[in-house]
């Protein structure tokens, strides 16, 4: 019996371990290696054949250096900042985009509902890479749109959007909008009718209606919307590299030149190491609000 | 009190001057093809406690949605205060309303679900705090206003929202089966609070129950519904002693039902019935409340408690069958019988329990006479 119940604890642990812990150790050993011009291009490399006095020599190659860097180089807590201030606006814009559409389709007639949420679901149907280049289409100066505006006369010279934050906006908001859609839209369709009519029964208009019933019970969904945007668009690459050009500082962006442009493994080890950091917090607070509406949902 | 001889009888639907709180006016209601209420007319009064009752789906919250504003009529108007309630928005009408699913805000503690409607009203915070204490107290959910509604049973939040829509003391209250979810005493002590608070506050209440008992409890007049229609509308005891339909006769308590042919004859006495019923049989003799003409069929109604059980024809009532007791029921307080007659015809009839069980004058397969006066049924011809 005992046995059974630790086999099944034991094997999720086993995973996490063997596809999370030990990844996350060698990353942890390597920022805290030198850079070498060698294969693999750091030291110190573990050697056991030199025994005891290898592996003390192994512990004593390892610093902190790397870390120190990461504060001495202004490059990378501006990233890091900059990473923060583009996820934490982009979070907010696809929030502002996601619930209208989320409560839209709530509000749709019982038979459209599958059809909208089909809707939503389709662009996973193809590669993501394609659809943010297909935006470079659509966003350059002699892109789509600004044809169209200038063909309609609207503007006279093309808007400057492709290699701008505004470009990086528009490919997180583009590219994360159903995480934001799904689980305010799942809160929504729960909530009971009657409750609004209970609301305006009790004296409110339909709009405070909306403010104190639908949006507090909506709350829910609206976190696990932001959260799961906001991580995933925090260590966000191939967006900005793609559609922001180089004046947009993310830090996933300075990860991957550190990786395979300057070829320095341990520095972009730290960048990582200190990404995963940053977050952890996030990710723990978003447990907690799942829990917390589990428990709600009771 | 104690002052029956000052009380006037509340009955202001006999006061052709009297002006009705709420009057529909060929009030229909269509759902596409389907009619939930049809072409209904109905006025009610001011201080009324005015009972809706009728099987599922008949089209009760129906009604009670369009008082509300939550839905409107297709056809007709509806008129409260003097006032066509067509234009006004639900939050802006008088009235609040009862939902039959509670409606509980699940976000909010029972004492929050119940400040609701006052703080929207914009009314003082000790006012608030006032209000609520009352309705807690009233509901007896004192211990239970800081929870939430997910954390308390069914019965506690049939409170809840009894609570709430009482909180405003709105003109009009209507009440979607208010208490079906409270075991038989809370029920009963509630249905008492609620006269109570009627007489307090002069709320005029609508309430609908599938519970005939509570509606003969509470009601003033109680209103009977089947496809959409009004069938009657009456005090409880007129629908309890003279319906008018051999729907609303089977509906509120147990009735016998006969069916037979109808000779009108006038007597000393005034105007009787002869019904031929069972061939063999004597005639049921009636007094009729509506015109009959000859060979009429007509149903004749007749609760069992109007029957006498005994062993020996009763010569002073009108009716006497013989029949064999098939069955009992024993109810406590009175004991039901089942007896066949003749002809095969099943009747009711029930007796008070005045005496201890053992000592009981019938039982089984014994012949017993079945005995009723003449006017202790109604004939009904439809
Ligand atoms: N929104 C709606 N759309 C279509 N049909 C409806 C709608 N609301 C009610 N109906 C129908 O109208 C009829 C009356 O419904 P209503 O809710 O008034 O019944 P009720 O008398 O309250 O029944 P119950 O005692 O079961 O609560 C039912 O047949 C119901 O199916
Ligand atoms: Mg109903």
């Amino acid at each position: 019996m005992n046995y059974r119940r630790f086999l099944l604890i034991a094997v999720p642990y086993a995973w996490l371990a063997l596809f999370f812990l030990v990844p996350f150790l060698i990353v942890l050993k390597i920022a805290l290696s030198d850079t070498a011009i060698a294969i693999p291009p750091y030291t110190p490399t573990l050697d056991l054949s030199g025994g005891w006095a290898g592996i003390k020599a192994f512990f004593q190659g390892l610093d902190f250096e790397n870390f120190v860097f990461l504060t001495e180089d202004s490059l990378y807590w501006k990233s890091y900042l900059g990473s923060l201030k583009i996820a934490a606006i982009s979070t907010v814009l696809t929030l502002l985009v996601g619930y209208p559409i989320a409560y839209a389709m709530a509000q749709a007639a019982d038979e459209w509902r599958p059809t909208l949420m089909m809707l939503v679901i389709l662009p996973f149907w193809t590669s993501f890479l394609i659809r943010v280049y297909s935006w470079i289409g659509i966003i350059a100066n002699e892109g789509l749109l600004n044809q169209m505006l200038m063909g309609l006369g609207i503007i006279d010279t093309p808007l400057q959007i492709m290699n701008t934050p505004s470009a990086v906006y528009i490919g997180i908001i583009y590219t994360y909008l159903p995480f934001m859609i799904l689980p305010i839209y799942s809160a929504l369709e729960k909530l009971d009718g009657s409750l609004i009519e209970a609301a305006v029964d009790l004296g409110c208009t339909r709009a405070a209606a909306f403010w104190r019933v639908t949006l507090p019970l909506s709350r829910p969904g609206v976190i696990a919307g932001c959260f799961l945007v906001f991580i995933p668009a925090l260590g966000e690459f191939v967006i900005p590299s793609l559609l922001g050009g180089s004046q947009t500082l993310m830090i996933g962006k300075v990860l991957w030149e550190e990786f395979f442009s300057n070829r320095d493994w341990p520095v972009a080890s730290a960048v990582a190491v200190v990404l995963l950091l940053i977050l952890v917090i996030p990710i723990v607070l978003f447990q907690k609000n799942q829990e917390k509406a589990e428990e709600a949902g009771k | 009190m104690a002052e029956p001889a000052q009380q006037k009888v509340f009955a202001p639907w006999e006061d052709p001057t009297e002006k009705p709180i709420i009057r529909f006016e060929g009030v229909t209601k269509r759902f596409g093809e389907f009619t939930a209420v049809d072409n209904l007319d109905l006025k009610i009064y001011r201080g009324e406690f005015f009972a809706l009752l009728g099987p599922s789906g008949c089209g009760k919250t129906t009604l009670m949605r369009m008082l509300a504003g939550f839905e409107s009529p297709t056809e007709g108007h509806i008129i409260l205060d003097g006032q066509d309630v067509a234009p006004i928005p639900p939050n802006k009408r008088p009235v609040n309303m009862m939902f039959q699913s509670y409606a509980l805000f699940p976000h909010l503690s029972v004492w929050e679900n119940i400040a609701f409607g006052l703080k929207r009203e914009g009314m003082e915070k000790d006012r608030i705090e006032a209000r609520v204490s009352e309705m807690l107290r009233l509901t007896r959910l004192e211990q239970f206003a800081r929870r939430k509604p997910h954390q308390i049973s069914g019965g506690q939040r049939q409170r809840v929202a009894l609570a709430r829509s009482l909180a405003k003391a709105p003109k009009l209250l209507l009440l979607d089966e208010p208490l079906g979810a409270l075991d038989k005493k809370l029920r009963q002590e509630t249905q008492f609070e609620l006269m109570d608070i009627q007489e307090k506050t002069g709320t005029t209440f609508v309430i609908v129950t599938h519970d005939q008992e509570e509606a003969m409890t509470v009601a003033t007049r109680v209103a009977v519904m089947d496809h959409g229609k009004l069938v009657q509308v009456a005090t409880p005891a007129g629908i309890y002693e003279a319906p008018n339909s051999v729907y609303v006769a089977d509906f509120i308590g147990d009735v016998n039902i006969i069916e037979g042919a109808a000779t009108p004859r006038s007597t000393p006495e005034g105007a009787q019935v002869e019904i031929a019923w069972a061939e063999g049989l004597a005639p049921i003799i009636a007094t009729p409340t509506e015109p009959v003409s000859a060979g009429q069929k007509v149903h004749y109604a007749i609760r069992p408690e109007k029957i006498l059980v005994s062993r020996e024809p009763d010569m002073a009532r009108a009716n006497r069958v013989q029949g064999k007791v098939i069955d009992i029921a024993y109810l406590g307080n009175i004991s039901t019988y089942r007896v066949r007659l003749a002809n095969g015809q099943m009747i009711s009839a029930s007796m008070t329990n005045a005496r201890r069980l053992s000592r009981r004058d019938f039982t089984w397969d014994d012949e017993v006479w079945l005995n009723w006066t003449d006017g202790a049924g109604i004939v009904l011809t439809r």
